[in-house]
């Protein structure tokens, strides 16, 4: 049997009303294990213009690198309390904030090791389908041999790694078009 | 920790691409470099799960959110959630938002001139069942205006969100009813360039699961990316 997959649409200028409600923008409860790590940065279109009305999901594993998931078979520390999952909405200046932990690295294709890294979804008015990237930490000497990061041409890796500002926040802004563009997966 | 078993990519045509010009927001949002190809990892087939606990059970009636019911033709929206394979997607969140009988949604950016309705939110949810089973019960929304080029209307339409067992699998889209004049003039509908592909957004009037004397029904089914055959129990992915 094979069906044929749905179409994607957009989610429209409207979606806070469905997002919302179930926004997580704290990954990790009172008690999970790992460096805090607070990610903010805005979404930027062609023009320069804020983008206000976006969503930006987010799934990661744990500090240990386990995902909260049965098809991970990797033995490693699992957290009652994390789910890894996040979402955050962009506000009038197209900018968003959330706050969980770093993950830890995960096994890759070939038996690599995946630096730490969060998945990232992101839905907006005008995005036909969602967009898909991968947040990477700063001074993270695994970043140089992660399989997926080098999969990328070596000028715009740096569209995929966070900064660390001045208060020690984590600054990570998506560039949907321009010199600066982010990095896009298709997988 | 090699096996991985990915989901399977969509066929040519079937789903939208980023840039569409006749709908004219994806012009600079659309990114415009080529997206980089990846193999599915653990991040990417793994992804958050949800039960029937992390919804209440009122949440799939949006007509009893308020004091007193909402204006508009009640209706019965049910259908399954399916993958690629066929196989029923259980413990799938599904997320539906919509715009009231008149055609107008509940945020201060939508300053379309036609009434809010004090009992009415647009907003629901709920979690599939053993079988991939979800129903919502809801009034029918109003098409609306909206000013992508002169005289543009939206068909009447349901969004849906749809998060399967692997974060591969996320999936947001637009449900539409048969028969809708407007559907061969909307952009967005007409984005999805395979027809058949396209024609699926449309639900289908239901009669079995109307309510007599209370709620017309329509039925919708949605199919998520599915995998390919299970792959070969190693020594590693058995314990």
């Amino acid at each position: 049997m094979s069906l044929l997959l749905t179409a994607a649409q957009t989610v429209g200028p409207f979606v806070s009303i469905g997002f919302e409600k179930a926004s997580v923008p704290d990954v990790a409860p009172v008690g999970v294990a790992g460096e805090r790590v607070v990610i903010t940065g805005k979404i930027v279109d062609g023009d320069g213009l804020p983008v206000t009305d976006a969503v930006i999901e987010t799934w990661q594993a744990n500090s240990y690198g386990k995902y909260a998931h049965p098809d991970d078979a990797q033995e490693k520390l699992l957290e009652d309390n994390f789910k890894g999952f996040g979402r955050v909405l962009t506000d009038a200046q197209g900018g968003f904030r959330l706050t969980t932990i770093k993950p830890g690295k995960v096994a890759g294709p070939a038996g690599k090791q995946q630096a730490p890294h969060i998945t990232v979804v992101i839905f907006m008015r005008g995005l036909l389908k969602q967009l898909m990237t991968r947040i990477y930490f700063p001074d993270e000497a695994a970043n140089a041999a992660d399989p997926v990061l080098n999969l990328v041409p070596a000028p715009r890796r740096a569209t995929l790694i966070a900064t660390r500002s001045a208060e020690g926040t984590l600054q990570w802004n998506v560039y949907l078009q321009g010199t600066n563009e982010t990095v896009f997966f298709d997988y | 920790m090699s096996n991985i078993n990915p989901y399977r990519k969509s066929y040519f045509d079937t789903q939208p691409d980023y840039l569409y010009p006749a709908y004219r927001s994806t012009v600079k949002r659309a990114p415009l470099q080529p997206q980089v190809q990846m193999p599915q990892t653990l991040s990417e087939i793994t992804g958050p799960l949800f039960a029937s606990r992390d919804v209440a059970a009122s949440d799939y009636d949006l007509t009893a959110q308020h004091a007193g019911a909402p204006l508009g033709e009640r209706m019965i929206v049910s259908g399954r959630l399916l993958d690629e394979g066929g196989r029923p997607v259980p413990n799938a969140l599904i997320e539906m938002w919509q715009a009231n009988a008149s055609g107008r949604y509940r945020h201060p950016v939508d300053n379309h001139d036609a009434p809010l309705d004090p009992n009415f939110t647009g907003f629901g949810r709920v979690v599939t069942d053993a079988q991939g089973n979800y129903r919502f019960k809801t009034i029918k929304p109003g098409a609306y205006p909206w000013r992508n080029h002169f005289n543009a209307w939206r068909p009447a339409h349901l969004h849906f969100s749809l998060f399967g067992q692997g974060f591969a699998q996320r999936l947001v889209t637009q449900m539409y009813f048969p028969g809708d004049p407007l559907l061969e003039f909307d952009p967005m509908y007409r984005s999805v360039s395979d027809e058949r592909a396209r024609s699926r957004l449309v639900s289908s009037f239901d009669w079995e699961n109307t309510m007599p004397e209370y709620a017309i029904a329509y039925r919708f089914d949605m199919i998520l990316r599915g995998r390919d055959a299970t792959p070969m129990e190693t020594k590693e992915n058995k314990k």
